[in-house]
């Protein structure tokens, strides 16, 4: 029989709850003539902060087993480009969920953005990014802590009557308590997890691969901690979570989604296979077929 | 369009010190240019390895590779009959119409093979193109042979002077003085600064860095330019001389 793929996350549906993860995936734009995008649930949007931004200096990959190392540092071209250009011209050619994700340095600056994207027709989610690894006085810093999480939280909920969703840190002792605060906030959905800070040196030449020494850790070799925080928060949380962290097939969507998991991030695998998205979706029906599954909804987490 | 395709190991022989001539074969290979490169996924390694394209034309594609990893180490001993999953073009490549009627194409170690490709690309236009090749020592020689088949002039320079002249691919020209209205170069990135100074003439470089994606949309190779923070693997690898800081 037809398998449905179909999710509802925050009232907006999805076709299929696949998801290129933020800065994986660029606007969208880039790979619009090499694949047919529609095939993809959503899109989560490069990062974006206020004004453009250059980011950190290069070498900013460094490869390990499994994964990778990047520190980008959320190079973007800022906020009035996203709203004005970006999310228009994907509109455009895309016609599934577009995802807006936003950066700030300071509360002030990501509620200004959120304002921004809120006025925006072309973006059906936000999600705030408070777990950047790269970048300092920000990024992260808001995502480690309960107290500051909320802080954010409800200062951009002020600003926005969209879906709104926080990008979480794994960079924590406490998951939960953060994911929990943000629910408290006002926050209407979770996204976790971003990468994990993680470091490569080159022995030949006694320096670090990465010029900003650490970066962000993602790839294969994280799926099993991000799938343990899913679980946690989906199952502490009332609302939905966008799994993410080392998504590489249909059958770790499959995964993340009985997890508890509405819809799944596929990041770095991207930069393997740029195709990886809508071969994920591709390969749904069949796995479902395997696993008995009719509906991807009756799977969200039915592990207790 | 980029797209990916499997591609089959025809042959894969050491050809220089640590320097392999990997030629593969598929029906399907898009249209290649100088300059532009592609992304090899190998079997137990998390990224693609981008390599320049040395020649692509009729399904056939000629990659020369030096095994300076993990990566390329496994690349080295792969047997003919292999199939690679290929992404491929990437990058801009050199603007072969900015050449007004004769070139000087300089290449450094393994630069020397986008240099072949665009030499022929040169060539079917009916430009005039010099050819000056640098290197450490003679047993890095790599692609003389094929610049030989093309009938056009070429030097060397060898820094320790086993081959050719003594010294810096610019002592060469120096010494050869070619007449070009345009450079393009490939190699080490000291050699290309060296040689944008050496002369007042327009030039292109193609510039390396480590990559993510390779095909522009992870931001992972950015490098400054005159005109603002650019991809080497999107907007390059490819630069104008004039737009380059060093």
């Amino acid at each position: 029989m037809v398998k449905d793929l179909s999710v509802n996350l925050c009232g907006i549906d999805m076709v299929n709850p696949v998801v290129p993860a933020s800065g994986t995936f660029g606007f969208g734009l880039e790979l619009a003539d090499s694949m047919d995008l529609n095939k993809i649930g959503g899109i989560s949007l490069k990062g974006t902060t206020r004004e453009a931004r250059y980011g950190n200096e290069s070498p900013r990959i460094a490869e390990c087993p499994s994964g990778m190392i990047n520190s980008v540092g959320l190079q973007n071209p800022g906020i009035d480009i996203l709203v004005e250009e970006k999310a228009p011209s994907l509109r455009r050619i895309y016609d599934n969920c577009i995802i807006a994700n936003i950066s700030g340095f300071s509360i002030e600056e990501y509620a200004y953005n959120v304002a921004k994207a809120d006025k925006c027709a072309e973006i059906d989610i936000i999600e705030v990014n408070i777990s950047c690894p790269n970048v300092h006085n920000g990024g992260m810093a808001f995502g480690t802590s309960a107290e500051s999480a909320a802080q954010v939280t409800a200062a951009v909920r002020k600003e926005t009557t969209k879906p709104l969703f926080i990008k979480l840190s794994p960079n924590v002792t406490d998951i939960v308590s953060i994911a929990k605060a943000c629910e408290a906030a006002g926050a209407d959905g979770i996204t976790l997890v971003n990468t994990f800070l993680g470091m490569r040196i080159d022995i030949k030449k006694r320096k670090p691969v990465i010029a900003n020494k650490m970066g962000g850790f993602s790839g294969h070799a994280i799926f099993p901690i991000a799938l343990r925080m899913v679980y946690q928060v989906s199952h502490a949380c009332k609302i939905p979570v966008m799994g993410c962290g080392g998504v590489s097939s249909a059958e770790d969507v499959i995964e993340m989604m009985m997890a508890g998991a509405t819809a799944v991030q596929v990041g770095a695998e991207n930069l393997r296979n740029p195709w990886a998205c809508p071969e994920i979706v591709d390969a749904l029906p069949g796995v479902m077929e395997k696993l008995g599954i009719d509906s991807l909804k009756d799977i969200i987490g039915i592990i207790e | 369009m980029i797209r990916k395709d499997l591609y089959t190991i025809v042959s894969n022989v050491q050809e220089a010190v640590d320097t392999f001539r990997m030629v593969l074969e598929c029906p399907e290979m898009p249209e290649l240019h100088a300059g532009q490169f592609v992304d090899i996924m190998i079997d137990g390694k998390y990224l693609r390895r981008p390599i320049s394209v040395c020649h692509a034309a009729d399904g056939k594609l000629t990659l020369m590779y030096k095994v300076v990893g993990e990566g390329t180490a496994i690349m080295s001993g792969m047997a003919p009959g292999t199939r690679l999953d290929i992404m491929a073009p990437l990058g801009n490549g050199f603007d072969v119409s900015a050449c007004a009627g004769s070139a000087l194409l300089v290449g450094g170690g393994l630069g020397a093979a986008p240099m072949y490709f665009l030499a022929k690309e040169l060539l079917a236009r009916g430009k005039k193109v010099n050819v000056i090749l640098g290197f450490n020592r003679a047993s890095e020689l790599v692609l003389v042979d094929d610049f030989r088949g093309l009938g056009i002039e070429h030097m060397i320079a060898t820094m320790d002077g086993s081959v050719g002249t003594k010294g810096f691919v610019t002592d060469a020209i120096a010494q050869n003085k070619p007449e070009y209205d345009i450079f393009y170069t490939c190699g080490p990135l000291p050699m290309m600064k060296a040689l944008c100074g050496f002369t007042d003439i327009h030039g292109q470089c193609s510039l390396e860095e480590r990559m993510g994606c390779g095909a522009g949309f992870c931001y992972g190779c950015a490098c400054h330019t005159k005109s603002g923070g650019k991809r080497v693997c999107k907007d390059g690898p490819v630069f104008d001389k004039e737009e380059i800081i060093w």
